[in-house]
């Protein structure tokens, strides 16, 4: 109940906010952008529509989940309302709780309105609704889930500013990692591949949500990628929200 | 008298700077605030107030040191269950209204849904905004905000209300109404805490007092106690008499017009000037015996320090 209110005053907050506007009308200019692109291609239209729309569904989702993650809870310090709050009968780990799940809500409004302008844009011109791209578009929602609690887990103790280059960092880090796994194969056993090998472990790999190119091309994806990438989501979500609200419980709000 | 606080011993200090070094703010507090009472925390700026008023409220954990809450530990949920706070220069959601605002803050004590409606048309019009409950807090002035900020502290009708600086910023007349709401407030049998450097007010409402200077309470009891009665001078303003007739009395100040204004530190000597005034066929505008005041006691003890 008192996780839900901080949830819904979360949404409230985050949704009338106007950034998220703005960013929601480059979301729909880069989607309708692709249509001219696909005309100055040569070959199939449809996959120019689809590749450029859902990268941009996926740019924009991330862009919006960085900026406000690290905005709300960072304002909330900062200006002091969380003064009041934490003195009223919640817990602090209730608190982050409802922030980060108030801004999912709030992502997942966003992402059905991208999602919506896309799919009309290609049923326009292909005249069929493309349901397997929903495919491709859940699993950039479970990897904006993810951005969402390392902006949060960045906020708790950084300015925003800091905590939108660390998110960012978290973001391009995530979707170069795969390299590694390259790398690994190439090199010779020693210490060298060993820590190459950790670093691998260590960092996220956020190429694990990235379908795509299998939605795009119709490809067959296993049901086994398919489980294995939903469970990595959640649980890597979960250890970094519960990572959160370790430091957030013990933390000075001066 | 049941406690309504109570702390003891607390200590707290901040490590600042590149090189962290450790900065002691409280340096041992202990107070008892007893169960509908208004306490009065004094001290300048700086000396700890509300860094205080935040170990109270479970935003920064004290080094050291013990507080109850009315019989509870401070961080249970049983105690903020009832209490209320209104920081210094709140500053609330901007993009809510003010009757979300207050709705979002009665769903944390699980409030009932009916009891919620009223209750915030109740504190709307208590606080004098039921005509600004729909408009979004960041168009809210500042004096607006202060009001908004006593609601939220009074919507789980608290026992203990905790107040820092709540007439800092307040224009003449929203100070008055401030002030009437917090005797209200003892008048119904709750506690207030406020903390404040403006001494007119709480000389005015509060029945105990502690000051607080560089983080130690130098002194706490009731105010009457702390401030002697004793008459420190009379000042006296006259005129239809020549200033050197009457220079043996007091210290004599000039006024405008004629008129003088007579500082007279001897009692006795008070009914000289009354009768030298009248010999004179003078006029005496008017006579005012001053004690010792709040700021005095307050000046004398920081200085001391």
């Amino acid at each position: 109940m008192k996780i839900r209110a901080v949830a819904n005053n979360t949404f409230k907050e985050a949704i009338r906010d106007r950034i998220l506007y703005l960013l929601l009308f480059f979301a729909a200019v880069c989607i309708g952008f692709s249509r001219v692109l696909s005309l100055l291609t040569v070959g199939d239209e449809n996959k120019i529509i689809k590749d450029v729309g859902l990268a941009s569904i996926s740019l924009f989702g991330a862009l919006m989940a960085i900026l406000i993650g690290t905005g709300l809870v960072y304002k909330e310090i900062d200006k002091k309302t969380i003064y009041t709050l934490i003195s009223k009968p919640i817990h602090r780990y209730q608190f982050l709780l409802g922030k980060f799940l108030g801004l999912i809500f709030t992502l997942f409004i966003m992402l059905l309105l991208m999602s919506i302008i896309f799919l009309a844009l290609l049923f326009l011109h292909t005249y069929t609704i493309e349901w397997a791209m929903l495919v491709a578009i859940f699993f950039i929602f479970l990897e904006l889930c993810l951005i969402t609690a390392v902006a949060i887990f960045f906020s708790c103790f950084s300015s925003p500013i800091l905590s939108s280059i660390f998110s960012v960092a978290f973001y391009l880090i995530g979707h170069l990692s795969w390299g590694f796994e390259t790398l690994l194969q190439k090199m010779k056993p020693g210490v060298g591949k060993i820590l190459v090998q950790i670093l691998y472990t260590v960092l996220p790999d956020l190429e694990n949500f990235n379908f795509k190119t299998e939605v795009v091309h119709h490809l067959l994806i296993p049901s086994k990628v398919l489980v294995y990438s939903s469970f990595y989501g959640i649980f890597y979500t979960l250890f970094v929200l519960i990572l959160s609200m370790l430091v957030f419980r013990k933390r000075d709000f001066i | 008298m049941a406690i309504a606080l109570e702390i003891k011993d607390l200590h707290k200090s901040f490590k600042t700077g590149f090189i962290p070094k450790r900065k002691k703010i409280l340096e041992g507090i202990s107070l008892k605030v007893e169960e509908g009472e208004i306490f009065g925390y004094l001290g300048p700026n700086g000396a700890g107030k509300t860094t205080t008023i935040k170990c109270v409220l479970g935003l920064i954990f004290p080094d050291k040191g013990e507080i109850e809450i009315l019989g509870h530990d401070y961080l249970s949920l049983q105690a903020k269950q009832r209490i209320g706070f209104l920081p210094e220069n709140p500053y609330f959601y901007d993009y809510l209204t003010a009757s979300e605002f207050l709705r979002f803050y009665a769903q944390l004590f699980s409030l009932d849904k009916k009891e919620i409606g009223k209750k915030i048309t109740d504190l709307l019009s208590l606080v004098g905004l039921n005509q600004s409950k729909d408009i979004q807090l960041r168009k809210f002035s500042r004096g607006m905000l202060q009001r908004i900020g006593f609601a939220q502290a009074l919507i789980n009708d608290p026992s203990l209300v905790l107040l820092d600086e709540p007439l800092g910023g307040l224009d003449p007349l929203g100070r008055k109404e401030i002030r009437d709401i917090i005797v209200r407030l003892r008048d119904n049998g709750k506690t207030v805490f406020l903390s404040s450097h403006i001494l007119q007010d709480i000389e005015m409402i509060c029945d105990r007092v502690a000051i607080i200077v560089q983080g130690e309470v130098i002194n706490q009891g009731k105010l009457q106690d702390l401030i002697s009665e004793k008459i420190l001078f009379t000042e006296i303003i006259l005129s239809g008499i020549e200033k050197k007739d009457i220079e043996g009395l007091g210290e004599c100040l000039a006024g405008d017009g004629g008129r003088i204004l007579l500082k007279v530190f001897d009692e006795k000597k008070v009914n000289d000037v009354l009768k030298l005034v009248q010999e004179h066929k003078g006029k005496i505008h008017s006579l005012i015996p001053r004690t010792e005041t709040l700021e005095d006691l307050f000046v004398g003890m920081v200085t001391q320090q």
